[in-house]
Protein backbone atom coordinates (compact mmCIF):
# COMPACT_ATOMS: atom_id res chain seq x y z
CA UNK A 1 0.00 0.00 0.00
CA UNK A 2 2.64 2.43 1.24
CA UNK A 3 6.34 1.82 0.40
CA UNK A 4 8.69 4.93 2.01
CA UNK A 5 12.35 4.56 1.19
CA UNK A 6 15.42 6.37 2.49
CA UNK A 7 13.05 9.51 2.67
CA UNK A 8 15.44 12.58 3.79
CA UNK A 9 14.34 16.14 4.60
CA UNK A 10 16.69 18.85 5.23
CA UNK A 11 15.30 22.63 5.76
CA UNK A 12 16.90 25.64 4.38
CA UNK A 13 17.63 26.39 7.45
CA UNK A 14 20.10 23.38 7.69
CA UNK A 15 17.85 20.92 10.32
CA UNK A 16 18.39 17.88 8.89
CA UNK A 17 14.95 16.55 10.06
CA UNK A 18 14.26 13.22 8.66
CA UNK A 19 17.11 11.36 7.67
CA UNK A 20 17.03 8.01 5.66
CA UNK A 21 13.58 6.89 6.96
CA UNK A 22 12.44 3.71 5.33
CA UNK A 23 8.94 1.58 6.15
CA UNK A 24 6.68 -0.18 4.17
CA UNK A 25 2.55 -0.49 5.58
CA UNK A 26 1.24 -3.16 3.68
CA UNK A 27 -2.66 -4.07 5.58
CA UNK A 28 -4.90 -2.08 6.98
CA UNK A 29 -3.73 -0.86 10.71
CA UNK A 30 -3.25 1.65 12.80
CA UNK A 31 0.53 2.29 12.98
CA UNK A 32 1.85 4.34 15.75
CA UNK A 33 4.79 7.37 15.28
CA UNK A 34 5.98 8.02 19.00
CA UNK A 35 9.25 9.93 19.45
CA UNK A 36 10.56 13.23 21.38
CA UNK A 37 9.32 16.75 20.25
CA UNK A 38 11.38 17.92 17.28
CA UNK A 39 12.18 14.16 16.31
CA UNK A 40 10.24 14.67 12.56
CA UNK A 41 6.61 12.97 13.00
CA UNK A 42 5.01 15.90 11.52
CA UNK A 43 7.70 16.47 8.57
CA UNK A 44 7.49 12.48 7.80
CA UNK A 45 3.31 12.57 7.81
CA UNK A 46 3.62 16.04 5.56
CA UNK A 47 6.41 14.38 3.75
CA UNK A 48 3.84 11.58 2.66
CA UNK A 49 1.66 14.25 0.70
CA UNK A 50 4.23 16.89 -0.13
CA UNK A 51 2.69 19.36 1.83
CA UNK A 52 6.17 19.31 2.44
CA UNK A 53 8.46 18.98 0.08
CA UNK A 54 11.01 16.01 1.01
CA UNK A 55 15.04 16.84 -0.03
CA UNK A 56 14.83 13.14 -1.34
CA UNK A 57 13.65 9.50 -1.32
CA UNK A 58 10.64 7.59 -2.18
CA UNK A 59 7.09 7.36 -1.15
CA UNK A 60 5.36 5.02 -2.84
CA UNK A 61 1.84 4.52 -2.73
CA UNK A 62 0.47 2.05 -4.73
CA UNK A 63 3.92 2.05 -7.00
CA UNK A 64 3.32 5.73 -8.04
CA UNK A 65 6.02 8.03 -6.21
CA UNK A 66 4.51 10.59 -5.20
CA UNK A 67 7.77 12.96 -4.73
CA UNK A 68 8.08 12.83 -8.82
CA UNK A 69 4.15 13.77 -9.48
CA UNK A 70 4.24 17.48 -11.28
CA UNK A 71 1.52 19.68 -9.10
CA UNK A 72 -1.44 18.65 -11.06
CA UNK A 73 -0.44 14.70 -10.73
CA UNK A 74 -0.12 15.71 -7.25
CA UNK A 75 -3.60 16.72 -6.37
CA UNK A 76 -5.11 13.44 -7.66
CA UNK A 77 -2.64 11.24 -5.77
CA UNK A 78 -3.67 13.95 -2.27
CA UNK A 79 -6.97 12.65 -2.73
CA UNK A 80 -6.35 9.33 -2.15
CA UNK A 81 -4.27 10.47 1.20
CA UNK A 82 -7.00 11.96 3.97
CA UNK A 83 -5.42 13.71 6.72
CA UNK A 84 -6.23 14.54 10.16
CA UNK A 85 -4.71 17.27 12.40
CA UNK A 86 -4.20 18.13 15.86
CA UNK A 87 -6.10 21.89 15.75
CA UNK A 88 -8.52 19.95 13.64
CA UNK A 89 -7.75 22.61 10.57
CA UNK A 90 -11.77 22.98 9.83
CA UNK A 91 -12.62 25.92 7.78
CA UNK A 92 -14.21 28.18 11.40
CA UNK A 93 -17.04 30.22 9.36
CA UNK A 94 -18.01 27.30 7.41
CA UNK A 95 -21.14 24.57 8.35
CA UNK A 96 -20.43 21.03 9.59
CA UNK A 97 -21.90 20.15 6.31
CA UNK A 98 -19.81 22.23 4.09
CA UNK A 99 -16.60 21.30 5.94
CA UNK A 100 -17.23 17.37 5.48
CA UNK A 101 -17.85 17.68 1.48
CA UNK A 102 -14.58 20.27 1.48
CA UNK A 103 -13.24 16.42 1.59
CA UNK A 104 -14.51 16.21 -2.26
CA UNK A 105 -13.42 19.64 -3.34
CA UNK A 106 -10.36 17.20 -5.49
CA UNK A 107 -13.14 15.56 -6.91
CA UNK A 108 -16.09 17.71 -8.48
CA UNK A 109 -15.52 21.13 -10.71
CA UNK A 110 -14.91 24.70 -9.78
CA UNK A 111 -18.90 26.14 -10.51
CA UNK A 112 -20.11 22.63 -8.22
CA UNK A 113 -17.46 23.64 -5.74
CA UNK A 114 -18.04 27.40 -5.35
CA UNK A 115 -22.26 27.02 -5.72
CA UNK A 116 -21.64 24.27 -3.04
CA UNK A 117 -23.64 22.31 -5.36
CA UNK A 118 -22.07 18.95 -4.91
CA UNK A 119 -23.17 15.53 -6.49
CA UNK A 120 -26.36 13.84 -4.43
CA UNK A 121 -23.98 10.66 -3.84
CA UNK A 122 -21.64 12.81 -2.10
CA UNK A 123 -23.96 14.55 0.20
CA UNK A 124 -25.65 11.32 0.93
CA UNK A 125 -22.16 9.96 1.98
CA UNK A 126 -21.66 12.54 4.12
CA UNK A 127 -24.56 12.16 6.00
CA UNK A 128 -23.74 8.98 6.55
CA UNK A 129 -20.25 9.58 7.63
CA UNK A 130 -21.80 12.56 10.15
CA UNK A 131 -24.15 9.85 11.62
CA UNK A 132 -21.42 7.26 11.83
CA UNK A 133 -19.09 9.93 14.12
CA UNK A 134 -21.64 9.87 16.05
CA UNK A 135 -22.69 14.59 15.03
CA UNK A 136 -26.60 13.39 13.63
CA UNK A 137 -28.08 16.46 13.13
CA UNK A 138 -24.97 19.14 13.02
CA UNK A 139 -25.19 19.50 9.33
CA UNK A 140 -26.21 23.19 10.13
CA UNK A 141 -23.92 24.30 12.94
CA UNK A 142 -20.86 26.42 12.01
CA UNK A 143 -17.71 24.83 12.88
CA UNK A 144 -16.87 27.19 15.62
CA UNK A 145 -19.55 26.40 17.66
CA UNK A 146 -18.36 23.40 17.84
CA UNK A 147 -16.27 21.79 21.09
CA UNK A 148 -12.98 20.07 20.81
CA UNK A 149 -13.94 16.19 20.53
CA UNK A 150 -17.04 17.48 17.82
CA UNK A 151 -14.70 19.74 15.94
CA UNK A 152 -12.28 16.45 15.53
CA UNK A 153 -15.22 13.88 14.81
CA UNK A 154 -15.58 16.35 11.95
CA UNK A 155 -12.01 16.29 10.83
CA UNK A 156 -12.19 12.78 10.72
CA UNK A 157 -15.24 12.47 8.77
CA UNK A 158 -13.79 15.37 6.34
CA UNK A 159 -10.59 12.70 5.58
CA UNK A 160 -13.16 9.69 5.23
CA UNK A 161 -14.94 11.58 2.71
CA UNK A 162 -12.40 11.58 0.34
CA UNK A 163 -12.54 7.78 0.44
CA UNK A 164 -8.74 7.51 1.13
CA UNK A 165 -6.54 4.85 0.63
CA UNK A 166 -4.40 6.01 3.39
CA UNK A 167 -4.89 8.55 6.69
CA UNK A 168 -2.66 10.61 7.91
CA UNK A 169 -3.25 11.67 11.28
CA UNK A 170 -1.16 14.70 12.69
CA UNK A 171 -1.30 14.78 16.45
CA UNK A 172 -5.09 14.26 16.68
CA UNK A 173 -5.56 14.24 20.30
CA UNK A 174 -3.12 15.79 21.63
CA UNK A 175 -5.64 19.51 22.34
CA UNK A 176 -8.26 17.02 23.53
CA UNK A 177 -8.66 16.05 27.17
CA UNK A 178 -7.99 12.32 28.30
CA UNK A 179 -11.45 10.92 28.23
CA UNK A 180 -12.04 12.46 24.65
CA UNK A 181 -8.30 11.54 23.59
CA UNK A 182 -9.85 7.65 24.03
CA UNK A 183 -12.78 8.17 22.65
CA UNK A 184 -11.10 9.53 19.33
CA UNK A 185 -8.86 6.88 19.00
CA UNK A 186 -11.37 4.50 19.76
CA UNK A 187 -13.22 6.17 16.49
CA UNK A 188 -10.24 6.05 14.74
CA UNK A 189 -9.36 2.36 14.98
CA UNK A 190 -12.71 1.60 14.78
CA UNK A 191 -13.21 3.27 11.26
CA UNK A 192 -9.89 2.21 9.95
CA UNK A 193 -11.04 -1.79 10.53
CA UNK A 194 -14.20 -0.86 9.03
CA UNK A 195 -12.87 0.30 5.81
CA UNK A 196 -9.57 -1.28 5.55
CA UNK A 197 -7.46 2.08 5.11
CA UNK A 198 -4.39 2.11 6.94
CA UNK A 199 -3.70 4.79 9.19
CA UNK A 200 -0.12 6.49 10.46
CA UNK A 201 -0.81 8.17 13.55
CA UNK A 202 1.85 10.67 14.98
CA UNK A 203 0.99 10.62 18.69
CA UNK A 204 2.94 11.74 22.09
CA UNK A 205 0.72 10.02 24.62
CA UNK A 206 2.75 6.61 24.53
CA UNK A 207 0.13 5.09 26.44
CA UNK A 208 -2.63 5.35 24.05
CA UNK A 209 -0.34 4.60 21.32
CA UNK A 210 0.15 1.26 22.99
CA UNK A 211 -3.48 0.95 23.77
CA UNK A 212 -4.61 1.51 20.42
CA UNK A 213 -2.20 0.54 17.46
CA UNK A 214 -1.12 -2.42 15.99
CA UNK A 215 2.46 -1.85 15.27
CA UNK A 216 4.55 1.07 16.51
CA UNK A 217 7.65 3.22 15.15
CA UNK A 218 9.84 5.32 16.85
CA UNK A 219 11.64 8.44 15.81
CA UNK A 220 14.66 10.42 17.09
CA UNK A 221 16.39 13.05 15.41
CA UNK A 222 14.74 12.25 11.84
CA UNK A 223 15.17 8.08 12.13
CA UNK A 224 13.71 5.14 12.81
CA UNK A 225 14.84 3.64 15.97
CA UNK A 226 12.31 1.10 16.62
CA UNK A 227 9.69 -0.92 14.25
CA UNK A 228 7.44 -3.46 16.20
CA UNK A 229 4.04 -4.33 17.95
CA UNK A 230 2.68 -2.79 21.15
CA UNK A 231 3.90 -5.15 23.31
CA UNK A 232 7.67 -4.94 22.18
CA UNK A 233 7.63 -1.52 23.61
CA UNK A 234 9.99 -2.17 26.52
CA UNK A 235 11.66 0.45 29.06
CA UNK A 236 14.57 0.01 26.88
CA UNK A 237 12.96 1.13 23.31
CA UNK A 238 11.38 4.39 25.37
CA UNK A 239 14.95 4.90 26.46
CA UNK A 240 16.18 4.41 22.82
CA UNK A 241 13.49 6.39 21.36
CA UNK A 242 13.32 9.97 23.66
CA UNK A 243 16.32 9.13 26.19
CA UNK A 244 17.32 8.10 29.86
CA UNK A 245 14.01 8.68 31.81
CA UNK A 246 12.14 6.51 34.87
CA UNK A 247 9.50 4.79 32.55
CA UNK A 248 8.31 1.81 34.62
CA UNK A 249 5.03 4.10 34.90
CA UNK A 250 4.45 4.82 31.15
CA UNK A 251 4.07 1.45 30.14
CA UNK A 252 1.09 -0.26 29.55
CA UNK A 253 0.80 -3.23 31.88
CA UNK A 254 -0.17 -6.20 29.75
CA UNK A 255 -3.86 -6.56 30.85
CA UNK A 256 -5.67 -3.28 32.30
CA UNK A 257 -6.36 -1.86 29.53
CA UNK A 258 -10.05 -1.88 29.39
CA UNK A 259 -10.77 -1.23 25.88
CA UNK A 260 -8.84 -3.08 23.42
CA UNK A 261 -9.82 -2.86 19.95
CA UNK A 262 -11.93 -6.40 19.17
CA UNK A 263 -9.74 -7.74 16.77
CA UNK A 264 -6.60 -6.21 17.19
CA UNK A 265 -5.05 -9.86 18.12
CA UNK A 266 -5.94 -11.08 14.97
CA UNK A 267 -4.11 -8.37 12.91
CA UNK A 268 -0.76 -8.64 15.10
CA UNK A 269 -0.83 -11.97 14.33
CA UNK A 270 0.13 -11.29 10.13
CA UNK A 271 3.53 -10.65 10.18
CA UNK A 272 4.47 -7.23 8.21
CA UNK A 273 7.33 -6.06 7.16
CA UNK A 274 9.96 -4.51 9.49
CA UNK A 275 12.45 -2.51 8.50
CA UNK A 276 13.94 -0.84 11.44
CA UNK A 277 16.98 1.48 9.94
CA UNK A 278 18.49 2.30 13.34
CA UNK A 279 21.16 4.82 13.66
CA UNK B 1 3.20 48.40 62.54
CA UNK B 2 5.49 46.05 61.73
CA UNK B 3 4.00 42.39 62.62
CA UNK B 4 6.88 40.37 61.26
CA UNK B 5 8.26 38.30 63.61
CA UNK B 6 11.74 38.66 62.08
CA UNK B 7 13.68 42.24 62.22
CA UNK B 8 14.28 43.93 58.91
CA UNK B 9 17.80 42.27 58.82
CA UNK B 10 20.78 43.71 57.42
CA UNK B 11 20.37 40.53 55.01
CA UNK B 12 17.33 42.33 53.09
CA UNK B 13 17.79 41.69 49.53
CA UNK B 14 18.15 44.77 47.24
CA UNK B 15 15.55 45.35 44.42
CA UNK B 16 15.50 47.88 42.08
CA UNK B 17 13.09 48.82 39.21
CA UNK B 18 14.13 48.17 36.13
CA UNK B 19 14.71 50.86 33.67
CA UNK B 20 13.83 50.82 29.80
CA UNK B 21 17.43 52.62 29.48
CA UNK B 22 19.70 51.43 32.42
CA UNK B 23 22.37 53.28 31.84
CA UNK B 24 21.88 56.62 33.96
CA UNK B 25 24.07 58.25 31.45
CA UNK B 26 22.16 57.60 28.49
CA UNK B 27 18.93 58.08 30.03
CA UNK B 28 19.48 61.76 31.11
CA UNK B 29 21.70 62.15 27.86
CA UNK B 30 18.88 61.48 25.80
CA UNK B 31 16.24 63.40 28.12
CA UNK B 32 18.40 66.63 27.33
CA UNK B 33 18.34 65.79 23.51
CA UNK B 34 14.68 65.61 23.50
CA UNK B 35 14.43 69.23 25.21
CA UNK B 36 16.57 70.74 22.99
CA UNK B 37 14.78 69.37 19.79
CA UNK B 38 11.79 70.70 21.23
CA UNK B 39 13.24 74.59 21.91
CA UNK B 40 14.98 73.61 18.12
CA UNK B 41 11.78 72.89 16.37
CA UNK B 42 10.04 75.63 18.26
CA UNK B 43 12.61 78.32 16.27
CA UNK B 44 11.71 77.02 13.24
CA UNK B 45 7.90 77.36 13.70
CA UNK B 46 8.44 81.43 13.43
CA UNK B 47 5.77 81.94 15.93
CA UNK B 48 5.13 85.60 15.46
CA UNK B 49 2.73 86.95 18.00
CA UNK B 50 1.64 89.92 16.22
CA UNK B 51 0.27 88.09 13.03
CA UNK B 52 -2.01 85.49 15.69
CA UNK B 53 -3.46 88.55 17.43
CA UNK B 54 -4.25 90.20 14.12
CA UNK B 55 -6.05 86.89 12.86
CA UNK B 56 -8.06 86.30 16.03
CA UNK B 57 -10.40 89.52 15.36
CA UNK B 58 -10.08 88.59 11.60
CA UNK B 59 -11.61 84.99 12.20
CA UNK B 60 -14.21 86.54 14.15
CA UNK B 61 -15.37 88.59 11.22
CA UNK B 62 -15.18 85.62 8.87
CA UNK B 63 -17.53 83.72 11.30
CA UNK B 64 -19.38 86.62 11.41
CA UNK B 65 -20.52 86.93 7.68
CA UNK B 66 -20.83 83.15 7.98
CA UNK B 67 -23.56 83.38 10.21
CA UNK B 68 -26.55 82.60 8.59
CA UNK B 69 -25.53 79.92 6.57
CA UNK B 70 -26.88 80.88 2.88
CA UNK B 71 -29.21 77.64 1.55
CA UNK B 72 -30.01 80.17 -1.64
CA UNK B 73 -28.10 78.70 -4.15
CA UNK B 74 -29.20 75.15 -2.81
CA UNK B 75 -29.14 73.57 -6.59
CA UNK B 76 -25.72 74.53 -6.91
CA UNK B 77 -24.95 72.59 -3.49
CA UNK B 78 -27.02 69.26 -4.48
CA UNK B 79 -25.44 69.14 -7.68
CA UNK B 80 -21.93 69.45 -5.52
CA UNK B 81 -23.13 66.92 -3.11
CA UNK B 82 -24.40 64.69 -5.57
CA UNK B 83 -20.95 64.31 -7.72
CA UNK B 84 -19.17 63.76 -4.57
CA UNK B 85 -21.98 60.89 -3.84
CA UNK B 86 -21.20 59.39 -6.50
CA UNK B 87 -17.46 59.72 -6.89
CA UNK B 88 -17.27 57.77 -3.75
CA UNK B 89 -19.58 55.04 -4.69
CA UNK B 90 -17.78 54.47 -8.34
CA UNK B 91 -14.57 54.67 -6.25
CA UNK B 92 -15.39 52.38 -3.71
CA UNK B 93 -16.98 49.78 -6.54
CA UNK B 94 -13.96 49.69 -8.40
CA UNK B 95 -11.59 49.68 -5.52
CA UNK B 96 -13.80 46.76 -3.86
CA UNK B 97 -12.70 44.49 -7.27
CA UNK B 98 -9.50 45.44 -7.66
CA UNK B 99 -8.49 45.12 -4.42
CA UNK B 100 -9.12 41.88 -4.81
CA UNK B 101 -6.45 40.62 -7.57
CA UNK B 102 -4.06 42.80 -5.05
CA UNK B 103 -4.34 41.60 -2.18
CA UNK B 104 -4.40 38.30 -2.90
CA UNK B 105 -1.01 38.70 -4.83
CA UNK B 106 0.22 40.96 -1.23
CA UNK B 107 -0.45 37.42 0.61
CA UNK B 108 3.37 36.50 1.40
CA UNK B 109 2.06 32.86 2.40
CA UNK B 110 -0.19 32.33 -0.58
CA UNK B 111 2.29 33.54 -4.19
CA UNK B 112 5.70 33.43 -4.90
CA UNK B 113 8.28 35.71 -3.46
CA UNK B 114 8.73 38.00 -6.51
CA UNK B 115 4.59 38.13 -6.34
CA UNK B 116 4.78 39.51 -3.19
CA UNK B 117 7.30 41.94 -3.30
CA UNK B 118 6.07 43.47 -6.75
CA UNK B 119 2.25 43.54 -5.22
CA UNK B 120 3.56 45.47 -1.84
CA UNK B 121 5.73 47.68 -3.84
CA UNK B 122 2.35 48.85 -5.30
CA UNK B 123 0.61 48.80 -2.17
CA UNK B 124 3.04 50.57 -0.31
CA UNK B 125 3.80 53.11 -3.34
CA UNK B 126 -0.11 54.27 -3.42
CA UNK B 127 0.14 54.57 0.05
CA UNK B 128 3.01 56.97 0.26
CA UNK B 129 1.16 60.02 -1.23
CA UNK B 130 -1.52 61.56 0.29
CA UNK B 131 -5.14 61.65 -1.73
CA UNK B 132 -4.35 65.62 -2.69
CA UNK B 133 -0.98 64.55 -4.08
CA UNK B 134 -2.85 62.19 -6.63
CA UNK B 135 -5.50 64.06 -6.96
CA UNK B 136 -3.46 66.68 -8.18
CA UNK B 137 -1.48 64.64 -10.66
CA UNK B 138 -4.91 63.42 -12.22
CA UNK B 139 -6.35 66.83 -12.44
CA UNK B 140 -2.84 67.88 -14.46
CA UNK B 141 -3.01 64.56 -16.57
CA UNK B 142 -6.70 64.35 -17.18
CA UNK B 143 -7.89 67.96 -16.51
CA UNK B 144 -10.55 69.89 -13.73
CA UNK B 145 -13.61 67.51 -13.19
CA UNK B 146 -14.95 64.48 -11.25
CA UNK B 147 -12.92 62.18 -13.46
CA UNK B 148 -9.38 62.66 -11.97
CA UNK B 149 -11.59 62.55 -8.32
CA UNK B 150 -12.86 59.18 -9.08
CA UNK B 151 -9.99 58.02 -10.32
CA UNK B 152 -7.62 59.58 -7.18
CA UNK B 153 -10.05 57.83 -4.71
CA UNK B 154 -9.78 53.92 -6.61
CA UNK B 155 -5.96 54.17 -6.35
CA UNK B 156 -6.49 54.85 -2.35
CA UNK B 157 -9.35 52.51 -1.95
CA UNK B 158 -7.49 49.96 -3.72
CA UNK B 159 -3.98 50.32 -1.98
CA UNK B 160 -6.27 50.36 1.32
CA UNK B 161 -8.79 47.60 0.80
CA UNK B 162 -5.54 45.29 -0.46
CA UNK B 163 -3.46 46.05 2.13
CA UNK B 164 -6.54 44.53 4.60
CA UNK B 165 -7.19 42.01 2.70
CA UNK B 166 -3.40 40.52 2.45
CA UNK B 167 -2.78 40.68 5.91
CA UNK B 168 -5.68 39.24 6.66
CA UNK B 169 -4.69 36.15 4.21
CA UNK B 170 -1.73 36.23 6.02
CA UNK B 171 -2.87 35.96 9.62
CA UNK B 172 -5.06 33.31 8.63
CA UNK B 173 -4.34 30.06 10.89
CA UNK B 174 -1.89 28.11 8.50
CA UNK B 175 -3.66 24.82 9.20
CA UNK B 176 -6.91 25.86 7.33
CA UNK B 177 -4.96 25.98 4.41
CA UNK B 178 -2.82 23.22 4.75
CA UNK B 179 -6.23 20.79 5.21
CA UNK B 180 -7.62 22.64 2.46
CA UNK B 181 -4.86 21.81 0.14
CA UNK B 182 -4.79 18.48 1.69
CA UNK B 183 -7.55 17.50 0.24
CA UNK B 184 -6.18 17.82 -3.10
CA UNK B 185 -7.94 21.40 -3.72
CA UNK B 186 -6.60 23.57 -6.50
CA UNK B 187 -6.07 26.82 -6.09
CA UNK B 188 -9.22 28.49 -6.97
CA UNK B 189 -11.15 26.03 -4.69
CA UNK B 190 -9.03 26.76 -2.17
CA UNK B 191 -9.35 30.56 -2.63
CA UNK B 192 -13.44 29.85 -2.86
CA UNK B 193 -13.50 27.33 0.16
CA UNK B 194 -11.18 28.36 2.33
CA UNK B 195 -9.93 32.10 1.84
CA UNK B 196 -12.65 33.20 1.12
CA UNK B 197 -15.13 32.56 3.99
CA UNK B 198 -12.23 33.89 6.35
CA UNK B 199 -11.65 36.65 4.95
CA UNK B 200 -14.97 37.73 2.96
CA UNK B 201 -16.73 39.75 6.38
CA UNK B 202 -13.75 41.77 7.32
CA UNK B 203 -13.44 42.28 3.45
CA UNK B 204 -17.21 43.75 3.10
CA UNK B 205 -16.26 45.41 6.42
CA UNK B 206 -13.36 47.53 5.23
CA UNK B 207 -15.31 48.01 1.87
CA UNK B 208 -17.74 49.82 3.76
CA UNK B 209 -15.53 51.37 6.12
CA UNK B 210 -13.98 52.76 2.80
CA UNK B 211 -17.08 53.83 1.16
CA UNK B 212 -17.88 56.15 4.28
CA UNK B 213 -14.30 57.14 4.17
CA UNK B 214 -14.46 58.05 -0.05
CA UNK B 215 -17.58 60.30 0.94
CA UNK B 216 -15.19 62.07 3.30
CA UNK B 217 -12.05 62.54 0.94
CA UNK B 218 -14.22 63.11 -1.79
CA UNK B 219 -15.29 66.04 -0.10
CA UNK B 220 -11.57 67.42 0.27
CA UNK B 221 -10.21 66.02 -3.45
CA UNK B 222 -12.43 68.61 -4.60
CA UNK B 223 -10.21 71.75 -2.93
CA UNK B 224 -7.05 70.93 -5.63
CA UNK B 225 -10.03 70.85 -8.69
CA UNK B 226 -10.54 67.08 -8.84
CA UNK B 227 -14.73 67.54 -8.55
CA UNK B 228 -17.08 67.40 -6.40
CA UNK B 229 -18.56 69.11 -3.26
CA UNK B 230 -15.16 70.34 -2.68
CA UNK B 231 -14.52 72.64 -6.06
CA UNK B 232 -17.68 74.26 -4.93
CA UNK B 233 -16.34 74.79 -1.57
CA UNK B 234 -13.24 76.32 -2.78
CA UNK B 235 -14.64 78.51 -4.85
CA UNK B 236 -16.60 79.76 -2.34
CA UNK B 237 -13.35 80.75 -0.31
CA UNK B 238 -11.75 82.66 -2.68
CA UNK B 239 -14.89 84.73 -3.57
CA UNK B 240 -15.63 85.20 0.02
CA UNK B 241 -19.20 83.47 0.04
CA UNK B 242 -18.65 82.95 3.69
CA UNK B 243 -22.39 82.08 4.21
CA UNK B 244 -22.74 79.77 1.34
CA UNK B 245 -19.04 78.13 2.62
CA UNK B 246 -21.03 77.52 5.93
CA UNK B 247 -24.42 76.14 4.06
CA UNK B 248 -21.94 73.44 2.37
CA UNK B 249 -19.85 72.84 5.42
CA UNK B 250 -23.19 71.89 7.35
CA UNK B 251 -24.11 69.91 4.52
CA UNK B 252 -20.73 67.62 4.59
CA UNK B 253 -21.14 67.08 8.12
CA UNK B 254 -24.45 65.55 7.85
CA UNK B 255 -23.38 63.27 5.08
CA UNK B 256 -20.49 62.38 6.51
CA UNK B 257 -22.75 61.46 9.69
CA UNK B 258 -24.57 59.73 7.80
CA UNK B 259 -22.28 57.60 6.00
CA UNK B 260 -20.51 56.98 9.10
CA UNK B 261 -23.95 56.00 10.81
CA UNK B 262 -24.57 53.62 7.55
CA UNK B 263 -21.01 52.18 7.72
CA UNK B 264 -21.30 51.11 11.38
CA UNK B 265 -24.67 49.94 10.94
CA UNK B 266 -24.00 47.33 8.22
CA UNK B 267 -20.46 46.30 9.79
CA UNK B 268 -22.96 45.50 12.77
CA UNK B 269 -24.52 42.67 10.53
CA UNK B 270 -21.06 41.36 9.07
CA UNK B 271 -20.01 38.17 11.30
Amino acid sequence: MLAISELKKVYPTGAKALNNVSFTVDQPQVIAIIGPSGAGKSTLIRCINRLVEPTSGKVLLDDIDIVSLSRRELRKARRRMGMIFQEYNLVDRLTVMENLLSGRLGYVSFWRAYSRKFPPKDVVAAFKLLDRVGLEGYQGTRADALSGGQRQRVGIARALMQAPDLLLVDEPTASLDPKTSRQIMRLLVELVQERGTPALVNIHDVALAQSFSDRIIGLTTGEIVFDGTSDQVTEDVLTEIYGEEDWSQTIRKGDDDNSPPTDKKSSKDNGYVREAVAG
Amino acid sequence: MNTSPEPAAAIAPRWHRIRMIEHPALRYGLFALAVIYVFWSMGALDLNWHRISNGIPRAGNMFARMIPPDFSRWSLLVKGILESVQMALAASFFGMILAVPLGLCGAANLVPKPVYLVARALIILSRTFHEIIIAIFFVKIFGFGPLAGVLTLIVASTSFISKMIAEDIENMTPGQLEAVRATGASFPKLLIYCISPNTLPRYLGVSIYRLDANIRHSTVVGIVGAGGIGQVLAATFSRYDYDFSLAILITIVSLVFLGEFFSSWVRGHLR
